[in-house]
């Protein structure tokens, strides 16, 4: 296994009475993507804050990319990329100024061109911020955490608020990035992004990781299967860990009467499902 | 250093760029110079109107390019998330600010090189005989108007509010500080309340360099309150100013 890029050992935090994170703990191999996935309010922004260096913590230890975010200085923040949830840029600048104040920050910083290319910004390149869609200034964010060239990039939400075309062009870039080598810290609370891009996914509620996985491991968990039919006009749902028997029943009975089963579906249960099980039981 | 003449660079092209600095920040002074050399027309101070209210709008072009503009421009910065992600460069936060405060000194000089530039035209005011008092007194006035904004970031709350706020300190502090003309008639009570402000004394130093010919070193006491308000005020910059927009 390579060496962790991050790691996270016995982490709290609180906000006056309210603690936001109950010692958490997770590492996070160079070059992986890992997605934080959790409902709002779950501790997502305070953990990738914290891993950024924006904010203290109450106990734990933190290591990232061997510094210590909370000490660390101008050496530490060459090396991370940071695209934060909510955040505009000068909106009287253009796209190529944008990226050439950035990357005048760094000491190894990537051409402005090449990286407004990486983010498929070059038609755009002259326009003023003021005159992009919500997608594009988005895009910007991301070049902008990418001038430096970082090692490691953070991104908080990166696709909130995006239509699905968008989002789509989105996880390509992210695939991307992925392919040059970057590690990858995502906050989403989109299932399927975090389905899509992340190697592994850590689910957080109330301020602990309450499950953590591949996405595969995370829906393999459980060894339900979902088979949905209509029977006399309505939707039966069974969850069943013996679905071969289930449909051999179904089917059986259909066989004999001469009919078909009408609207069947046979499915293993998604991450979303899992997330929806699993973030349900604090109504319990 | 490199860092900090890159971020001096942006920090002008981003004011310029944005017409509402450009146009409020600064030609407001210079407008307000305008309409008020039109309508005085007697003697301040035993000089002619034009001279003193040339004096008092340097004054109050420190106050309201320094203090009031460099708020603003900052609060906007902070609201938008702009401050924030700059402080996850490797760009250094006391480099950032000094380029940010630098740079509003350089709208100030500019803005002070053209009253003097447009009273010569309009009303051929003289230009000033102690150049070097005159700009240290400017230069003092602004880093002291300038400390204060910043301080003053850190009870800005919201963006929305934020030009009520400023303008409710700026303009009854030029009003009550001799900006636009002398105090001398003004009630008592209004006159104390001058008397402890900050713009009062740069507005006396002005005066006493540019209309009465006395040097910076005249007038010790007004240096020294001056200097105790940038002082002040940098103190609660301090404990006061914040990097990241209030959470919503």
């Amino acid at each position: 296994m390579p060496a962790a890029a991050i790691s996270v050992h016995g982490l709290r935090k609180s906000y006056g009475e309210y603690e936001a994170l109950r010692e958490i703990s997770f590492e996070i191999a160079e070059g992986e993507v890992f997605g934080l996935l959790g409902p709002n309010g779950a501790g997502k922004t305070t953990t990738i804050e914290i891993l950024e260096g924006y904010r203290s913590r109450d106990a734990g230890e933190v290591t990232v990319l061997g510094f210590d975010p909370e000490r660390a200085g101008s050496a530490f923040r060459e090396r991370i990329g940071v695209v934060l949830q909510q955040s505009q840029l000068w909106p009287t600048l253009t796209v190529t100024e944008t990226h050439r104040m950035f990357a005048g920050y760094y000491d190894r910083p990537r051409d402005a061109d090449e990286v407004i290319k990486l983010v498929g910004l070059e038609e755009k390149r002259d326009a003023r911020v003021k005159t992009l869609s919500g997608g594009q200034k988005r895009r910007l964010d991301l070049g902008v955490a990418l001038v430096g060239d970082p090692d490691l990039v953070f991104l908080d939400e990166p696709t909130t608020g995006f239509d699905p075309a968008a989002r789509r062009a989105a996880w390509e870039l992210i695939r991307s990035l992925r392919s040059l080598g970057k590690t990858i810290l995502l906050t989403t609370h989109y299932l399927d992004e975090a389905e899509q891009l992340a190697d592994r996914v850590a689910v957080l509620r109330e301020g602990r990781i309450i499950r953590e996985g591949t996405p595969a491991e995370l829906t393999g968990g459980t060894n339900e299967t979902e088979v949905r039919y209509r029977q006399d006009g309505h939707e039966v749902v069974v969850r069943t860990t013996e679905p071969t028997r289930l449909l051999q029943e179904l089917t059986a009975a259909a066989l004999a009467e001469g009919r078909e089963v009408e609207g069947l579906q046979v499915r293993r249960p998604t991450l979303e499902d899992v997330y929806l099980s699993l973030t349900a039981d604090e109504k319990g | 250093m490199r860092l900090y003449r890159h971020q001096l660079k942006w920090e002008q092209l981003v004011f310029w760029r944005s017409r509402e600095s450009a146009v409020f920040v600064f030609l407001f002074p210079l407008l307000l110079f305008t309409l008020l050399t039109a309508v005085y027309n007697g003697q301040i101070y035993g000089h002619p109107a034009s001279w003193a209210l040339l004096a008092g709008m340097l004054g109050y072009g420190a106050a309201t390019t320094a203090f009031a503009g460099l708020a603003l421009i900052l609060v906007a910065r902070r609201e938008m998330g702009i401050l924030k992600r700059i402080r996850s460069t490797p760009l250094p936060p006391a480099t950032y600010l000094v380029a940010v405060l630098t740079s509003i000194m350089v709208v100030f000089a500019l803005q002070a090189a053209s009253l003097f530039v447009l009273g010569k035209l309009l009303k051929s005011t003289p230009w000033p005989h102690h150049v070097l008092s005159l700009v240290l007194s400017l230069a003092l006035g602004a880093a002291a108007f300038a400390a204060l904004g910043l301080a003053l970031t850190g009870f800005i709350r919201s963006l929305e509010g934020s030009s009520a706020v400023v303008n409710i300190i700026v303009l009854p502090t030029a009003f009550l500080s001799g900006s636009f003309g002398s105090v001398a008639h003004y009630p008592k009570v209004l006159r104390a309340i001058g008397d402890v402000l900050p713009l009062k004394y740069l507005v006396d130093l002005i005066n006493g360099i540019y209309l009465n010919g006395q040097e910076i070193w005249d007038k010790p006491r007004a240096v020294a309150v001056l200097a105790a308000w940038g002082i002040l005020g940098m103190a609660v910059a301090i404990r006061k100013f914040r990097w990241e927009p209030r959470e919503g």
